[in-house]
């Protein structure tokens, strides 16, 4: 079970003496991003000048639509290139890494609209999530006893976290018979099959029923609590109160605020960026 | 009565197996891993072409098959490498586009000396050393109701031949379907970028199930030359759609799919010709005509599977009912 974290201003031990600022560092951090520009067009997407992940914590990547949160997410995991910038992870420059690449140095991610893939049963979609498997080689998948081993290791590490979110008796069906929140359970055990250093969680509740929530998020408090490093995009701001212990702020493409989850909601730069910066002009007619 | 015999007789035909290996070729492209090949019988007509012209410079068969595979490899390589990592579309498009130059560049009359243009090569230029090999007799062997000649053309010793190859691919197709190998390629099949995100090479794997296809579309053609001849036009656009057919009817994926598709489909495409042949005054539908007819067939056939039976005979239903 996971721990029962308080809403008590209790801050982090290891964000103690950072700064609440945007691009703040971080004592360790497992990503460190520098001058990332990502424009579309016209449009600046993206333009963050400086970002740093602490290892071993739950970061929450907050920001009103359009912000560029799930933008910077498909940079940072290589599913899209920016016009400039360079980031690294344990120290190795991720930049121009096929997302493959990127999944394989051990940062993993989901997707904001899930990807099971459908006409796969569950624990199919469970083993493919497994990294280094030798009968992916066309060769070796030939002679079964070259794999058949590993498979069996992977099935039993698949059952198991198949059993710690709840989807084990449905682990036979199809991944495309699932309801939408089985659908987000599964993609996260999936992503951690491969057992990555930083699981990267796109809305991870969006769609997701109220008491699956719960569980949900009891997972990933436990994810953290046994060694991983977990950094999600999330508007449920219940949720971000709830289970971060770093909150990133981001408005237009730029981080503008970074703090502990109690105390960024109410950074001034961040409600103009939420509510408007006019937002407590009284612009009734009379006043 | 004669009918009949003839029909179940095209049920095991040396013909019918070419079809099935190249069925197993386009499974493994279009069922296992969704890649939308529009041009397989391109693949078939380089691996007619490579086995049928490297056997007259004097190549041993086993150097000629190589050839053959090794060519459609290069051509799968060559189509794969700008268009993998692109949408499907974009490989329907191409193979199309391929497949008919792979027939034309045979049909220029420049490239005469080898491949014969538009006439093609002849059987037996290239069918000697093959049938050098039958440990059958030289003349005609009647099983049951059924006579093939033993070594000549589609002989007993060809069927036994192809069906072996069928045989065999269905095995390689079964052992890498259930392999990790396999498992990927379905991934892709679902949704590329999901595979990507756990650490695959996506194109990779992509470019691996394409040349593997086109190396099994290849043989198919082998088989095919070694029954009949080989010529540029038969193996246009209706041969690949005849593939296709062949391939959805038996079931998309599935292992005995491509092979059951062929068996059942070309032995109802030979009774309907012969019927209007047999039972239809020839001032109603001649001979060329009925030919035609049974082609038009095959595009009946292929509408009224994908309506309501889209999984073909052996798919699973429980799959196609899921949506995206």
């Amino acid at each position: 079970m996971a721990k029962k974290r308080s809403n008590a201003p209790a801050v982090h031990p290891a964000f103690a003496d950072v700064p609440h600022e945007p691009g703040a560092p971080k004592p360790d951090p497992v990503v460190v991003a520098h001058g990332i520009l990502r424009k579309f067009g016209g449009l600046t997407a993206v333009d963050v000048d400086h970002l740093e992940i602490q290892r071993n914590a739950i970061t929450a990547l907050i920001g009103p639509n359009g912000a560029g949160k799930s933008t910077l997410f498909n940079l940072l995991t290589g599913f899209d290139r920016p016009q400039n910038g360079a980031w690294e992870f344990n120290g190795h420059s991720l930049s121009s890494r096929s997302p493959a690449q990127v999944a394989r140095a051990g940062m993993v991610r989901t997707f904001q609209l899930t990807k099971a893939l459908s006409r796969m049963t569950v624990l199919e979609n469970m083993r493919l999530g497994a990294a280094g498997q030798r009968g992916e080689n066309i060769f070796a998948a030939l002679l079964q006893p070259l794999w058949g081993a590993q498979e069996e290791a992977h099935t039993e590490r698949a059952l198991a976290l198949l059993e710690r979110f709840k989807l084990l008796e449905k682990k036979d069906d199809y991944a495309g018979e699932l309801s939408g929140g089985q659908r987000k359970l599964l993609e996260m055990a999936r992503a951690l099959m491969s057992e990555p250093e930083i699981v990267m969680l796109d809305e991870p509740m969006a769609g997701v029923n109220p008491a699956l929530t719960e569980s949900l998020l009891d997972h990933i408090v436990q994810l953290r609590d046994e060694g991983v490093t977990v950094l999600f995009v999330e508007h449920d701001m219940h949720m971000v109160r709830r289970i971060s212990d770093w909150v990133v702020v981001m408005a237009e493409g730029r981080i503008i605020a970074e703090g502990p989850p109690h105390s960024v909601m109410s950074n001034p730069a961040v409600q103009d960026a939420y509510l408007g910066a006019h937002h407590d002009t009284d612009l009734s007619e009379g006043q | 009565m004669d009918l009949l015999i003839d029909t179940l007789q095209q049920l095991f035909s040396p013909l019918t197996a070419a079809f099935a290996i190249a069925a197993i070729g386009l499974n493994v492209h279009f069922g296992l891993t969704g890649l939308l090949n529009m041009g397989h019988a391109g693949f078939m007509l380089i691996g007619a072409y490579g086995y049928a012209i490297a056997t007259i410079q004097g190549a041993p068969i086993w150097l000629a098959v190589i050839i053959s595979l090794a060519g459609a490899g290069l051509f799968a390589l060559l189509l794969g490498w700008p268009t993998l990592k692109l949408r499907g579309d974009y490989l329907a498009i191409v193979t199309i586009a391929a497949a008919e130059m792979v027939r034309l560049v045979g049909r220029t009359q420049a490239l005469e000396p080898w491949t014969g243009a538009s006439t093609g090569i002849t059987g037996k230029e290239y069918k000697e050393p093959f049938e050098a090999t039958s440990p059958f007799p030289e003349r005609l062997i009647p099983v049951g109701p059924f006579e093939l000649h033993g070594t000549a053309s589609s002989s007993w010793w060809l069927t036994l031949v192809s069906w072996s190859v069928v045989a065999l691919l269905i095995v390689l197709y079964w052992l890498l379907q259930r392999s990790p190998w396999g498992r990927v390629l379905r991934g892709i099949r679902e949704d590329e970028d999901a595979v990507r995100s756990l650490g695959k090479n996506v194109y990779s794997f992509k470019m691996q199930a394409l040349v593997l296809g086109g190396m099994i579309g290849a043989l198919g053609g082998v088989s095919y030359a070694l029954g009949a001849q080989v010529h540029p036009d038969s193996m246009g656009r209706p041969t690949t759609f005849l593939i296709w057919t062949l391939l959805l009817l038996g079931g998309a994926a599935s292992v005995f799919g491509p092979a059951l598709g062929s068996m059942l489909f070309l032995a109802t495409q030979f009774l309907v010709k012969g019927v209007l042949d047999v039972f239809v005054p020839d001032d109603i539908v001649s001979a060329p005509q009925a030919e035609t007819i049974s082609l038009a067939f095959v595009g009946i056939t292929l509408m009224l599977l994908i309506i309501f039976r889209p999984q073909g005979i052996l798919g699973k239903r429980r799959e196609l009912a899921i949506n995206g």
